[in-house]
């Protein structure tokens, strides 16, 4: 009952009704995995809203915000049982020259709110360190941000770099942010590229599954 | 000044266009430069009107590129003032655009006052420095927080001098000590405030601000010689003689952030309203002053966080349009020409804007992705607009490409005037060929 109340309450945004009952429900003993498929269940309703044009970045961030509040509660209890199955590994960053994370930010929550593994190098990431993370993370996806143009340059260095050392075969690249568009898509050799942070997941889906 | 507050804001926009256009004071090379000057004054006059000039006039809004032209650094168009205005000069030297917009940088005053809320190449700070071909960039954050809505609503420009200055200017930190100015109503009390500002903290401050002024003067003297040869050589016009932003933006860019900003949407909607609404006459001031001092009524309003995708229709309805659209009709009022620049897209926003009644024949719009058929729709009928020649067919596009895309434009939606070409984005990056033939294809497809 209470599961159901606190995916609602998730999914319409009332923030304070959905973060005091989880609390309750950490409070009384509730299993915490029920609570993380109840924020789970609830990010599936927020991701269709978004892509319907419902919800904005408003209610990304909102989610975002209250999905880590409920995380940081549920934690402690979790690390005695298991962690959440996750659906894919996907690395990210904002590639070098580019300081912009705000895009690039959404993207990773709503990934990570998808259930994938997700690896977030940061912003200005060297065309090398996406390189070694490649070899050591082993993703199934690698996704490239970036805001300004310079940026092009950069995805294209990063993927000839991963092409290079062999591990270009191995993962799937999706671009995106600013005035990335099918034209950068092709001059960067990506294969994809996506306009907002539904079309990230939904590459990552389809490469993926899940 | 009595008589110009008399005058009706159609009379005030005449007289700017009128200082714009003047050949007084600009000693042109020839009086056939001085013509090429007019002209290209009275095609914006024009199509502002929705009528159709001699030809559709070409915009160019350039970034980086500039420099990365003409082989020098980003660091060196900000701290080389001998190098930075030769770049200025080769670049229309070289591709002759109709107008010419030209902002300055001058690194050594921010340098000055310690400002962190960009990172640029050259910065005195070196944890901040961006490598010398990395273009200068925005550091996103939370610079006010959510608690302190009640004291920026309280007294904007209060907040902005003793709080938010010396949390973006480190060498102005002292001037979070700084009493009311309105000290300065009472004999005794003046002598409070200047008593005050003689702290250590407070002196110091000054001192960086005036220093920091006089590093402006040079680095504006040595880009204005350049930009004033544009004018009298080759007959460029400056294009914009102010700029302003959209109060949500003033809030949403640089005080709480994105981040923040989106939230409080949802957590305190009422303190958002307030505060923009509270910044409305701050944005139309800004705007009114550059130009009234420039004598120049274009005013450049980039439009940031009320795009497609940022929030509903309804979020823009009530937290974005009625301060943006204040602001408009406050500039309109003063005689100015707000010119706003729809970064990303406005699909979803032309009919709201179209059906909010603001006067015809008063607004200039330039777009980035909005569907242009939409916008011939909606704003067809009312206002000047352009743009959408994508960034990206500048930079990886073919010059073939590049000749149809502005072809299809001028035949499409430019056909019956009120219309100008140009990218829809700051250029930082292209292959030159494709400007020459971005601007060729203006001059050959544009005709009327």
């Amino acid at each position: 009952m209470s599961k159901e109340v606190l995916i609602q309450a998730l999914a319409d945004m009332r923030e304070e009704e959905a973060v005091g009952l989880a609390r309750q429900m950490v409070e009384s003993g509730a299993d915490p995995l029920d609570i993380l498929d109840a924020t789970r269940a609830a990010m599936d309703i927020v991701g269709q809203r978004y892509e319907k044009g419902e919800y904005f970045l408003p209610e990304l961030l909102l989610a975002g915000e209250m999905l880590s509040q409920i995380s940081e509660m549920v934690k402690p209890l979790l690390a005695k049982t298991q962690a959440a199955k996750r659906e894919g590994k996907v690395l990210i960053g904002t590639v070098a020259g580019d300081i912009h994370d705000i895009g690039k930010n959404i993207v990773v929550f709503m990934l990570d709110a998808n259930g994938f593994e997700v690896l977030d190098l940061g912003v200005d990431v060297p065309v090398q360190k996406f390189v070694e993370a490649v070899k050591e993370f082993q993703p199934q996806v690698v996704g490239l941000s970036g805001f300004l143009t310079l940026a092009f340059d950069a995805m294209k260095e990063t993927i000839q770099a991963l092409d290079a050392a062999g591990l270009r075969d191995k993962v799937k690249v999706m671009i995106g942010g600013g005035s990335v568009d099918e034209h950068v898509r092709a001059y960067t050799g990506a294969d994809a590229w996506g306009r907002d942070a539904m079309a990230a997941v939904n590459l990552a889906k389809q490469w993926i599954g899940g | 000044m009595a008589a110009q507050t008399r005058m009706t804001p159609d009379e005030k926009r005449e007289a700017l266009f009128a200082a714009w256009m003047s050949t007084e004071g600009k000693p042109f090379a020839s009086p056939e430069v001085a013509q090429t000057y007019q002209r290209r004054v009275q095609r914006i006059k024009d199509i502002l009107q929705r009528k159709k000039p001699d030809q559709v006039p070409s915009m160019l809004l350039i970034g980086a590129f500039m420099a990365e032209y003409a082989g020098i650094s980003q660091a060196d168009i900000m701290y080389d003032y001998v190098k930075g205005p030769e770049a200025v000069l080769k670049f229309h030297q070289d591709f002759q655009p109709e107008y010419q917009v030209v902002l300055t940088y001058p690194g050594r005053a921010y340098d000055r006052v310690g400002y962190t809320l960009y990172r640029w190449p050259g910065s005195a700070i070196p944890s901040q420095a961006l490598p010398p071909h990395i273009s200068f960039q925005m550091v996103e954050g939370e610079y006010m927080s959510a608690n302190e809505y009640d004291a920026l609503i309280a007294d904007p420009d209060g907040f902005c001098l003793r709080v938010f200055i010396p949390r973006v200017c480190k060498a102005l930190e002292g001037f979070q000590l700084l009493p009311t100015f309105y000290t300065v109503t009472e004999m005794p009390f003046l002598t409070f405030l200047l008593g005050v500002s003689g702290a250590p903290p407070v002196q110091q401050a000054f001192q960086a601000f005036l220093e920091a002024v006089q590093l402006t003067g040079e680095c504006l003297a040595a880009y204005g010689r350049a930009t004033d040869q544009l004018v009298t050589q080759y007959g460029i016009p400056s294009f914009f003689g102010g700029f302003t932003k959209a109060p949500f933006d003033f809030l949403g860019d640089t005080l709480r952030g994105t981040r923040g900003v989106m939230l409080d949407l949802h957590r305190w909607p009422t303190k958002v309203l307030a505060a923009v609404e509270r910044l409305t006459p701050i944005a139309i001031q800004m705007g009114l002053q550059a130009s009234a001092l420039g004598q120049h009524p274009i005013v450049f309003i980039p439009l940031h966080k009320g795009a497609d995708g940022f929030m509903s229709r309804e979020q823009f309805l009530k937290f974005y349009w009625p301060t943006l659209k204040a602001t408009i009709l406050g500039l309109i009022e003063g005689g100015a020409v707000p010119f706003l620049f729809v970064e990303g897209s406005y699909d979803e926003r032309l009919d709201l804007i179209a059906e909010s009644g603001l006067p015809a024949g008063t607004t200039m719009w330039l777009f980035d992705r909005t569907d242009m058929q939409n916008v011939k729709k909606f704003f067809g009928s009312w206002a000047c607009f352009g743009g959408n020649v994508p960034g990206a067919l500048f930079y990886a596009g073919t010059p073939q490409e590049m000749e149809d895309y502005v072809r299809g434009l001028v035949e499409t939606v430019g056909q019956d005037g009120g219309f100008f070409l140009a990218p829809g984005i700051v250029l930082d990056h292209a292959r030159p060929e494709n400007i020459h033939t971005f601007l060729r294809a203006a001059r050959a497809y544009g005709k009327y």
